[in-house]
């Protein structure tokens, strides 16, 4: 705000929505020092009332990491997610270029109902996944837990959005240069959805590292968790060990807020890229 | 491009027929039974507890993230500096794992060691165990979820409000209308389609609610009394922890059936021109 148009009431006004910002964003943020403050407690510590801890000690940390399978799990969850995401990436940009650039028999018809399937809630396939997973042996393997997710219905009608937005003359002029079906896809029309894409990864990976139901009911071994099944279970069984649940709490949060913290403008502007045409 | 068609196309249309017939029976031997299924959940007690209270927790969550969303939504329009920080700051919860998240919360709510806790403490109230007393423990909850969803409101909101142009608020200030009245007449109506939007997202939030739920009270699974219980949790201790698949699959096609209704309103809401 420039000096000239600076009036006492607007200053006052402006000062209220500050502060009233800063208290929303301190309760926001409290739950995340609360863990870390019990995370670095040592355990006859967190019973007492003060909020820091008055010796921080990184035994906790080390305890989950050494003593369960943390380290595992956080790669499974990684493993899982990423695999997860470049196909998903794969798949829906392919098929989304499909059903946007390419005229064939029934295509509207193969959109709809591939879009129809985005109404169907994953709690009611989880039971048919289950008693398939059964029958062909995948429960409790790593294919068990990624198959449903390879391909998402969302992803599909997402990337058909943002294709139809490429212009059909770019294409035709490419196509005149010589340029093949797929060489139109990967160097025309992809680059042009890139920010789409990249939105599309970000959500994909980041609903993979927090998928849970489907992975608590498919995973069997304590080897096989992804980190959240691997934090609830670990948690469950902890008992009041508070100090070591928000130690693997602290570890499973903080890795993500750091690439947060990196990708904050790219992730925030893809909700309202994604969002707001979902 | 035919191939990817199929194998795109196959898994999603079986997943939809199995759905669809596999509400009889799972088990060793899978009799068909009709509609025994939905009439065996029909007459559990705890599953229309579980439908009351996901209502009830979208119908106080819902109202919640989008009052506080657009609140601070509209505090971030009025500020210039830090806007992108605490949009950021916001943000972090929606990003943040869930079951990490929910684990914290629940060791907030502890009465005796959590900062309500010993806030009170320190004057000699005692606070009640959020989470183990029945009339409380959804409010706990749903109190954590709306923390969740906070900041995807409010870029929801932010980018809403950015959309509406400039040139309106000026036409109406210029006609003498003041702040109260530009907000009535403008913001809102043009924000409307950001309204429904938020509200239809947020119902399908609460409707899944599961995972929140699960790990916050962990011990309890529905808390006490089944009093957190939500449809998606009846599911899931139904189907993998009784192995009543059948009365699970019931459940799960109810849901489906009100997301249908949710969406295809959606649908009708939305289509609906907007009128200036």
């Amino acid at each position: 705000m420039s000096a000239a148009k600076w009036r006492p009431g607007r200053g006052w006004a402006t000062a209220g929505a500050y502060a009233a910002l800063a208290a929303g964003g301190i309760l926001v943020v409290f739950p995340f020092a609360w863990m870390l403050a019990t995370a670095l407690k040592a355990p006859r510590e967190i019973f007492e009332l003060h909020f820091w801890p008055h010796a921080p000690t990184l035994d906790n940390v080390r305890d989950v990491l050494l003593r369960t399978q943390f380290p595992r799990w956080f790669a499974n969850s990684l493993g899982i997610a990423l695999v997860t995401t470049a196909s998903v990436a794969f798949f829906d940009s392919l098929a989304g270029y499909t059903f946007a650039k390419l005229r064939f028999p029934g295509r509207t018809a193969v959109f709809v109902v591939i879009l129809s399937t985005l109404m169907i809630p994953t709690e009611m396939l989880v039971i048919p996944w289950y008693t398939m997973s059964a029958r062909l042996g995948w429960i409790n393997t790593y294919w068990g837990i990624m198959f449903p997710g390879l391909a998402s219905a969302f992803g599909v009608f997402l990337m058909r959005q943002f294709m139809s937005g490429v212009p059909e003359e770019l294409l035709d002029a490419a196509r005149i240069d010589g340029l093949s079906e797929l060489g139109l896809f990967t160097r025309v029309a992809l680059p042009l959805v890139r920010p789409a894409l990249a939105a599309l990864c970000i959500f994909t990976f980041l609903g993979n590292w927090n998928a849970f139901l489907w992975p608590l009911i498919v995973i069997q071994t304590p080897e096989m968790r992804t980190l959240p099944v691997g934090i609830a279970l670990f948690s469950g069984e902890a008992g009041s060990s508070w100090h070591l649940i928000m130690a693997a709490s602290a570890l499973a949060v903080l890795p993500v807020l750091g690439v947060f913290a990196i990708l904050q403008r790219q992730i925030i502007e893809g909700v309202v890229l994604t969002g707001l045409r979902g | 491009m035919a191939f990817f068609l199929t194998i795109r196309l196959a898994p999603a249309a079986t997943a939809l027929t199995i759905s669809l017939h596999r509400w009889n029976i799972i088990g060793t031997d899978q009799p068909y039974v009709g509609f025994a299924n939905f009439r065996e959940i029909a007459a559990d007690p705890l599953f229309w507890k579980a439908i009351r209270n996901t209502v009830r927790y979208a119908a106080v969550g819902i109202p919640a993230q989008l009052a506080l969303g657009f609140g601070a939504a509209l505090l971030l329009r009025a500020v210039v500096g830090l806007r992108g920080f605490f949009r950021a700051l916001y943000f972090i919860p929606f990003v943040t794992p869930v079951v990490a998240a929910a684990w914290v919360w629940q060791w907030m709510y502890s009465p005796q060691f959590g900062p309500l806790g010993r806030l009170f403490g320190t004057v000699g109230l005692t606070v009640p165990a959020l989470l183990r007393t029945p009339s409380l423990a959804l409010y706990a909850v749903t109190a954590m979820v709306v923390w969740q969803y906070l900041g995807f409101q409010v870029v929801i909101f932010l980018a809403g409000l950015e959309a509406i142009p400039r040139a309106y608020y000026e036409a109406a200030a210029v006609d003498g209308a003041g702040g109260w009245r530009l907000f009535r007449h403008i913001t809102v109506p043009l924000l409307n389609p950001t309204l429904v939007f938020s509200i239809v997202y947020g119902t399908i939030v609460y409707l899944q609610l599961f995972t929140q739920v699960l790990n916050m009270t962990f011990g309890d699974p529905g808390g006490p009394l089944g009093s957190t219980e939500t449809v998606v949790l009846y599911v899931y201790t139904q189907g993998f922890q009784r192995f009543h698949m059948g009365q699970a699959a019931a459940a799960t096609v109810v849901l489906f059936a009100v997301i249908m209704l949710i969406s295809l309103g959606q649908l009708s809401l939305l289509s609906r021109p907007v009128e200036y």
